[in-house]
């Protein structure tokens, strides 16, 4: 007792004494300390904070002093409460990071489980594949241009300057619609878009005509009756074989790396002249680099520029195609072209939306 | 065509040491296709002999019959005690004392390693072997030892060179535009510019012939000039026909891989190979009368040498004689005529024939010859009498006989000439080629050139280069002989493009919209027929069965082009799930095949041909363009088994009619079209109660749905298996190009579920519309969250629970607002389906 309690509370309810005081911080501390877990710091907080603990009793009590003890028992009774609130809340920390720290290894799963719910579906390569080539093109400026797989045989054939005795014109290569009459034929290559792309659109022409063509093989590991190709087609003032040679390898390289390169080796095709064939040198090729034949090229034929009506003494062109089956196959080492025709989903899934 | 290295060097001075790969890469520089190199006789090595048999001992006691022969090796004879003869055991039975033989010296080794050594067996000892061509790698003949033919060669001689052995072959394939490269002289011709030497043209030399004898030389007429303008007939008398042919020409002829047959037959194949001109030998005595060169007449047959009666067609070339056809000009002779065992009299003809005639021939009676393959590709048009000289003879030089003379008939020749710009050989190119190496090159290919100063160079090319007919021809000469590697590589610059079209980009994010769903992409052919339409339960008169026929279809099964995408889409899934993936979902966008009105299964029977001199005109293009059906893109589904697979999450969903619908929206959001869905009707293979109806505008662009039981069933697939098939084109058509953007209110949502009651007859699709027309423009968004059916609603009506929410552009929404907007979309519905709140 610090002073004597005169008028203003007779009764004397808590204890106000620094030893009383202590004792009840000491308390505190120690529940507080012992406190295993937030529920029993909740207890302990209840206890030694609450409003009937013994240190918000002797708080109370301050009140009841005469005026003169009140700043030195405030003092000393507010010193306690903060001690133990400033424990509580160390405590309190504590126990939320242990409890944190214990609900995440609690709630670990097995994060290696499968989660397949739906399936992956994809494109097929030969789809993607085209859509490259494409895109290889068009950041050159070309276009793409399409033309009807049932195509005339004036387009297919004779404006391509492969007349009517032309041995590729029979029915061992070509499908015919109807009769052999009709004038009507399955696409035997992309070139018909070619003639196409001649007669509708404005020159110089800078086009490439990916599509499904049509020859009439048997199936088998090597051949495929229903196949694709992609050709490409200049018409411009002074274009040259450079030109046609340049644009290859640059076709190379976007497709198979820097390292990639073309040759050209003469050959014969009705449709261009002076004409070639196309080898690839193929950095990626399994046991190693070497070269491989792609396709075939030439410069366009000036008689079918001029069925198409272009001035041949004013534009030259170039012209170059290649198989995408077999692109694909030696890009991809695919070892059977069925597996490409089929429609087997596991090849299709293999390269998912891109190759 | 096999080039012999040893035959070619006769005619061009090859370094001696070139390597046969070199002189293949130079071939294939030139433009010749290489396809293989075959050294002769492998790897043999070691003394290898001609000897002769001087006498045959049978000995008979052991299981086969078996020779031990004495045989002369003359000075090749290694043992001095015994000079020149050795013994041998031999177990052939194809030769007689006397013969010439290949007898291989203890230590030569065959191929495969196999050392020839002296042995003792079947009691006597074997000092050597006596080979068959087999043994020496030379052929497949194991039949017996090889007996060469008198006077082939001395005893002793080293064998190597007399049977062709360590002789390099080049197989090359040969360009249509190069066919006087299906020849030696052609070829010496390339190689002879190549290595800068040279050459000795056998085609321009005319053999010196006896002067003829008397008698009468075999007359001809020739009544069609234009399909042959030149015809030559060599008469020979008192041939020897058992005259063997000398065994070099035998060699070279199997080297370049042809069998020989007997004298007459051996010689004109050996000089078409060394000229590239066909010839024919015809056994006089079975021809009756001038032989004659004219167009078939209706009813023709002739039986070919390959024993194959041909029913002639008019525009048939034919050689004939007084009774009828004899040959097929050009591609192959008649059985009839032909020369054998008897034959003394030969009648040779020589001749050019032009390449259409033949060309068509050869395809018309599927009939491909060593001749036709020539002509085809255009024979030198003045060889004909030099190549038959030649014939002639070698024939007289081995078979005896008198030579009484040649008749001819020729058609007059205009001189062909071509005009082009010296420098456009360069400009082609991309590179500066001097006006001196431009005249240099076509003089080295044989043409001449009338003024070589002149900037436009008047060219005359040469006769066996039929292919030279344009400027571009001319052009590609020079290139070709400078070499490709020789020109540069430039990149053109293009104008400025303008990316891929709207429809090209539409198509790319359909396919990859559908992948992202979980559909793997397929490309079936397509080619269908009616079994397969059949098992879809398409009825007959469906216009999917209205299919473009093929005239020479892959299988007699699928003549059709395809008309729906279904048929493969389901064979492909089926071959999925029977090779063990029950769960597969696939897609396939393509063209299909539709006739237009008036057009026919099997087209037309008289198509226009445009000339190809000019540009057709518009109306033509048009009237070519009409031949064409429609070919528009389609793109379908088909799905099976688990869509989202069930595992330690739960369970999963299976693949059904939902999926498929689904995916016509996915297609649709992909183009940015509007999609609408409807119950309509079900054309077969779909389930009537579970397909629906794919609408862009008021067109129905396709279905939707399940497959019936029945078409699971008869396609071998499981039950409830769905897809989807979906015209691009009026979707594509339907896509909003650019996309407007609505501005986006930040005042808060207000969010009203409304349960409905409707009777189980009425869709949906349409209970949304309605509240969507009542609710008002407050209405930002409505979903269907809950279907049900059961006690808690009448028997007979379904309960359709949606989500509206309601926001305004420009305030927050009252709570009246959003009662009065609910309470109208509700009356709506009601007004409209009879629906009315679940209580």
């Amino acid at each position: 007792m610090s002073a004597p309690n005169k008028s203003f509370d007779p009764v004397e309810v808590a204890d106000l004494r620094p030893e009383a005081i202590d004792a009840a911080v000491a308390d505190a501390l120690v529940a507080i300390a012992s406190a295993s877990d937030l529920d029993e710091l909740k207890l302990a907080r209840l206890a030694h904070s609450g409003d009937r603990s013994p240190l918000a009793l002797a708080n109370r009590e301050i009140g009841a002093l005469p005026p003169q003890a009140k700043a030195e028992a405030g003092k000393r009774v507010g010193s306690a409460r903060g001690k133990v609130r400033s424990a509580l809340e160390q405590r309190q920390f504590d126990l939320e990071n242990d409890r944190d720290a214990r609900l995440l290894v609690e709630e670990a799963v097995d994060v290696t489980l499968p989660y397949e719910r739906r399936p992956a579906g994809a494109r097929h390569p030969l789809t993607t594949i085209q859509e490259r080539i494409a895109d290889v093109f068009v950041s050159m400026g070309w276009e793409v241009a399409e033309g009807p797989e049932v195509e005339t045989e004036w387009h297919t054939f004779d404006a391509l300057n492969l007349g009517p005795d032309h041995p590729a014109r029979t029915m061992q290569d070509t499908f015919f619609v109807g009769t052999e009459d009709s004038g009507v034929v399955l696409r035997t290559h992309t070139s018909p878009v070619q003639i196409r792309s001649m007669l509708d659109r404005p020159l110089p022409i800078y086009v490439i005509c990916p599509g499904r063509v049509y020859r009439t093989d048997e199936l088998d590991s090597t051949h495929t009756p229903v196949f694709h190709q992609v050709e490409g087609l200049v018409v411009d003032e002074g274009i040259t074989m450079a030109d046609l040679k340049g644009t290859l390898d640059h076709f190379a390289t976007a497709m198979f790396g820097p390292e990639a390169k073309t040759r050209l080796r003469p050959s014969y095709f009705p449709f261009t002249e002076p004409s070639a064939e196309l080898d690839l040198w193929f950095p990626g090729a399994k046991g190693g680099p070497r070269w491989i034949e792609w396709g075939g090229c030439g410069m366009v034929n000036p008689r079918v520029l001029a069925a198409c009506g272009i001035d041949t003494t004013k534009y030259s062109g170039f012209a170059f195609g290649m198989g995408i089956e077999r692109t694909l196959m030696f890009r991809h080492d695919v070892t059977d072209m069925r597996d490409m025709v089929e429609g087997d989903v596991r090849f299709t899934l293999q390269f998912g939306q891109e190759v | 065509m096999r080039i012999p290295l040893s035959w070619l060097r006769e005619y061009v001075d090859i370094p001696h040491d070139e390597q046969p790969e070199v002189i293949g890469d130079r071939l294939v520089s030139v433009g010749l296709e290489l396809e293989e190199i075959v050294r002769m006789g492998g790897d043999n090595s070691g003394p290898v002999v001609v000897g002769r048999v001087l006498s045959i001992e049978e000995l008979t006691e052991f299981k086969k019959p078996i020779r031990f022969c004495r045989v002369a090796v003359g000075a090749a004879n290694g043992h001095p005690d015994t000079p020149g003869e050795r013994g041998i055991i031999c177990g052939a039975r194809n030769f007689v004392e006397g013969d010439l033989v290949v007898i291989a010296l203890p230590g030569t080794i065959l191929t495969g390693g196999f050392l020839i050594a002296s042995r003792e067996t079947y009691g006597h000892v074997s000092d050597g072997m006596i080979c068959s061509e087999r043994e020496l790698g030379m052929g497949e003949d194991h039949a017996g030892i090889i007996v060469l033919p008198e006077g082939t060669a001395d005893v002793g001689a080293h064998a190597y060179p007399v049977l062709g052995l360590g002789d390099h072959v080049l197989d090359v394939s040969v360009t249509p535009d190069m066919g006087f490269c299906l020849s030696m002289r052609g070829v010496a011709r390339e190689l002879a510019h190549q290595y800068g030497v040279a050459l000795r043209d056998p085609g321009l030399e005319l053999v010196d012939l006896p002067a003829p004898e008397s008698g009468e030389p075999h007359s001809c007429v020739v009544d069609d000039l234009v399909g042959c303008d030149l015809f030559t007939l060599r008469s020979i008398v008192g041939f020897n026909p058992t005259a063997p042919s000398p065994y070099w020409l035998q060699r070279r002829l199997v080297l370049c891989g042809m069998r020989p047959i007997s004298l007459a037959v051996d010689v004109t194949n050996y000089v078409m190979l060394e000229t590239g001109q066909p010839l024919h030998a015809f056994d006089r005595a079975k021809v009756r009368g001038p032989i004659v060169v004219r167009r078939a007449e209706p009813g023709e047959t002739l039986e070919t040498l390959d024993h194959v009666v041909r029913t002639l067609d008019p525009e048939d070339l034919l050689i004939a004689d007084e009774r009828g056809p004899i040959g097929l000009a050009g591609t192959m002779g008649g059985l009839d005529t032909e020369v054998d065992a008897d034959t003394s009299e030969i009648v040779l003809e020589a001749a050019h024939f032009t390449s259409r005639t033949v060309a068509r021939m050869s395809r018309r009676h599927k009939l491909s010859s060593e001749a036709s393959r020539r002509f085809e590709r255009g024979v030198d048009p003045v060889l004909a009498p030099y190549a038959s000289a030649r014939a002639a003879a070698l024939l007289l030089a081995h078979g005896g006989g008198r030579y009484i003379g040649m008749t001819a008939i020729e058609a007059a020749r205009e001189p062909f000439l071509i005009e082009m710009a010296v420098d456009l050989p360069g400009r082609v190119a991309g590179i500066a080629i001097p006006a001196s190496t431009v005249v240099e090159r076509l003089i080295a290919v044989g043409a001449s050139v009338a003024d070589s100063s002149a900037p436009i160079l008047v060219v005359t090319p040469p006769t066996w280069r039929p292919d030279l007919t344009d400027p571009a021809d001319l052009v590609e000469e020079v290139i070709r002989l400078g070499g490709y590697e020789a020109i540069p590589s430039t990149l053109p610059q293009a104008p400025a493009g303008f990316g891929l079209t709207e429809r090209q980009r539409a198509m790319r994010r359909v396919g990859r919209a559908l992948a992202a769903a979980g559909y793997a992409e397929i490309l079936s052919y397509p080619f269908v027929g009616d079994a397969e339409l059949d098992s879809l339960g398409i009825p007959s008169d469906d216009p999917r069965r209205s299919m473009l026929l093929l005239a020479n279809p892959i299988s007699d099964e699928q003549p059709g082009m395809r008309t729906t995408l279904l048929p493969g889409l389901v064979a492909v899934l089926r071959r999925n799930v029977g090779r063990g993936m029950p769960d597969t979902s696939i897609f396939e966008a393509g063209a299909v095949v539709h006739l237009r009105a008036g057009q026919l299964t099997r087209g037309v029977t008289d198509p226009p041909r445009p000339s190809v001199a000019n540009r057709p005109t518009d109306a033509e293009i048009a009237a070519l363009d009409a031949l064409l059906p429609d070919q528009p893109w389609h793109v379908g589904v088909a799905l099976t088994g688990q869509r989202a697979s069930s595992g330690w999450w739960g369970a999963g969903t299976e693949s059904s009619w939902a999926d498929a619908i689904e995916a016509a929206r996915v297609v649709a959001t992909a183009v940015g079209a509007e999609l609408t869905v409807r119950r309509g009707a079900a054309p077969a293979p779909m389930h009537p109660g579970r397909c629906a109806e794919l609408v862009v505008g008021d067109v129905v662009v396709g279905y939707a749905g399940e497959l019936t039981p029945r078409v699971c069933a008869d396609a071998g697939l499981p039950s409830r298996t769905a897809v989807m098939e979906l015209d691009l084109e009026p979707l594509l058509a339907a896509a909003v190009p650019v996309a407007t953007a609505h501005g986006l209110s930040t005042y808060p949502v207000a969010k009203e579920d409304v349960a409905l009651v409707v009777d189980a007859s009425v869709a949906a699709a349409d209970v949304e519309l309605s509240l969507i027309a009542g609710a008002g423009e407050l209405l930002e968004s409505i979903r269907l969250f809950d279907v049900y059916r059961g006690d808690q609603v009448a028997e007979g009506s379904q309960s359709l629970a949606f989500s509206l929410r309601f926001r305004a552009p420009d305030r927050t929404l009252t709570v009246e607002e959003v009662t009065a907007a609910r309470e109208s979309a509700i009356a709506a519905a009601t007004q409209a389906l009879g629906a009315h709140l679940r209580s």
